[in-house]
């Protein structure tokens, strides 16, 4: 074979490989979903969906069982909100300081920091929850048991805060320099300047990082799993145990029939997660191409 | 002070990047309601000079300033100074055209907030006044919340200029403000110049000597950090008094 076609066949091939790694990654989440519906859509032979969504009771070994995933819902909700609530403001004033303010060493102090928490592995960050953070807010608010839905929100908060922070901070330092000095060359100070200009103009970026965080927190399964307390109830209040969705399978994933209603009400349960967080990642996609537009 | 007509007024100003040295003792007399333009050759410290009036080059990490600036009578470089209100009276419009991401409104009615000049209820009459003095009120008029950025670049310097007139500076400072526009757009620019000079005094810097023969009443030539000449427009184009400015309009570098 000559070298100009070896060389042809050699593109030829990298081509072809580069595509199949593409279709690959496509193909595997398709598959993955499948295999979700196959296994979950069974439970509903026998359930219908409205009383799986809106049952107020989850009792899934009791006779006859019942699997209803209302108060799974609400408490992934409860500390999903929880967590956005302490880690939006926080990560997005973290993220405008990094960008604006910071001084070069300690911006780079600051950005190694985040990625520090982003490394910390669920399970040693719900450990610590449980035995620092829960014991401070039974004793704080003197309830029966620091494993609550506040324990999991606080907890949950540091997950997210990594993921909103530094992609806030890249959509603020995209900004272009030259509205910054437009701004400022019209006596607008440092604070309008980020304020109404640069954050402005970094707002669809922003508002991705904090779909991202909270698509991170709805998906949490370990360290919510240590805090929460894990009571399938129906929640009053943030100080009270609640079990989350991801808690739900996780835990019980190993103690059910394989093919059982159990096992497919578990399976049912991924699918209403996987929905959930395909719409929470579809929104912050959304956002961030307008951003880049 | 300065002498009466007289805008900008630097009395051997130097000014310095760590240890180089941008501009060296230069001594300049910018006339009130007059176009001045700046030119020579790139590297020259022209824009340099520009961002002294408005002291944006303290943005700049080691840039150290000497000698007096004098606008409008007042040293802008004494301890204390108010940079906010420096900037409120010299507006800048940049070589290429920077509207906010904001919406037509949103950009002019900026500095009326920022530097709240005007209760809300007048934002209208004065965004409506400021488009008008730029000739941009009959093409914008029904897309006032439409996002500046869809505009025109042409348009979008127009918009760049008419968002610092109702701060009602004293002076406009213009760095090469059509090096990003045709040459049509940039006829359209100068024109609006020519009016604008009715009540700004306005101080352009440019690489067009052409332009600068077209649009300015008075020219400084510059090279290398020094003001060689400064003179009528008219004169620094056909008598130059020096052999660089010179060398430099007849092209023989640059």
């Amino acid at each position: 074979m000559n070298p100009a076609r070896l060389r042809k066949l050699k593109e030829w091939l990298i081509e072809r490989a580069i595509l199949l790694s593409g279709v690959f990654s496509v193909v595997f989440v398709v598959l993955i979903f499948l295999f979700l519906l196959r296994e979950g859509l069974s439970l509903f032979r026998g359930e219908s969906v409205l009383d799986f969504l809106f049952g107020k009771s989850w009792y899934p070994i009791s006779e006859p069982p019942r699997f209803g995933i209302l108060p799974l819902i609400l408490g992934s909700l409860l500390v999903t909100l929880g967590a956005a609530a302490i880690s939006v403001p926080i990560g997005l004033a973290a993220a405008l300081f990094i960008a604006e303010i910071a001084p070069g060493r300690l911006k780079e102090g600051l950005k190694a920091g985040i990625e520090l928490l982003a490394a910390i592995p669920s399970v040693v960050i719900g450990f610590i929850g449980m035995i620092t953070l829960g014991p401070f807010i039974k004793k704080l608010f003197a309830v029966p048991t620091g494993l609550t839905a506040l324990t999991g929100s606080v907890t949950l908060a540091f997950m997210a805060m990594p993921t909103i922070v530094s992609i806030a901070e890249d959509a603020i330092t995209a900004v272009p320099r030259q509205y910054r000095e437009a701004a400022i060359a019209m006596g607008a100070t440092k604070w309008q300047t980020t304020w109404r200009i640069v954050a402005r103009a970094a707002r669809p970026g922003m508002v991705a990082a904090v779909m991202l965080g909270i698509g991170r927190v709805i998906g949490e399964t370990m360290a919510v799993m240590m805090v929460t307390g894990n009571a399938a109830v129906i929640p009053s209040g943030m100080l009270q145990p609640v079990r989350t969705l991801t808690a739900t399978i996780a835990a019980e994933m190993g103690e059910s029939v394989q093919g059982g209603s159990h096992y497919a009400a578990l399976f049912a349960i991924g699918i209403v997660l996987f929905v959930i967080t395909f719409l929470i990642n579809g929104v912050a996609d959304l956002y961030l191409h307008r951003s880049r537009k | 002070m300065s002498a009466p007509g007289v805008a900008i007024e630097t009395r051997g100003l130097d000014l310095f990047y760590g240890d180089f040295q941008a501009l060296t003792r230069v001594e300049l007399q910018v006339p009130e309601r007059e176009v001045t333009a700046l030119i020579g050759p790139s590297g020259c410290g022209k824009s340099t000079l520009l961002r002294v009036f408005n002291r944006m080059n303290d943005l700049i990490e080691g840039a150290r300033v000497g000698g007096t600036v004098l606008v409008g009578g007042e040293d802008i470089y004494a301890p204390g100074a108010d940079l906010l209100r420096l900037r409120e009276r010299v507006g800048m419009v940049f070589q290429r055209p920077n509207p906010f991401p904001l919406s037509v409104y949103e950009n002019i009615a900026f500095g009326l907030s920022v530097h709240r000049l005007a209760p809300r209820r007048e934002h209208d009459m004065i965004v409506e006044q400021a488009l008008r003095d730029v000739l941009l009120w009959d093409d914008l008029k029904d897309r006032l919340q439409r996002s500046a950025l869809a505009l025109s670049l042409e348009q979008q310097q127009r918009l760049c200029i008419a968002r610092v007139l109702p701060l009602k500076p004293r002076v406009l400072l213009m760095d090469e403000p059509c090096s990003a526009l045709d040459p049509i757009a940039t006829l359209h620019i100068e024109e609006l110049m020519r009016q604008l000079k009715r009540d700004y005094t306005i101080v352009i810097v440019t690489h067009n000597m052409q332009q600068a023969a077209r649009a300015s009443d008075r020219t400084g030539f510059m090279y290398l950090g020094k003001l060689v000449e400064f003179g009528e427009t008219a004169r620094i184009f056909t008598h130059p008094r020096q052999e660089l400015t010179e060398n430099y309009i007849r092209g023989r570098f640059g």
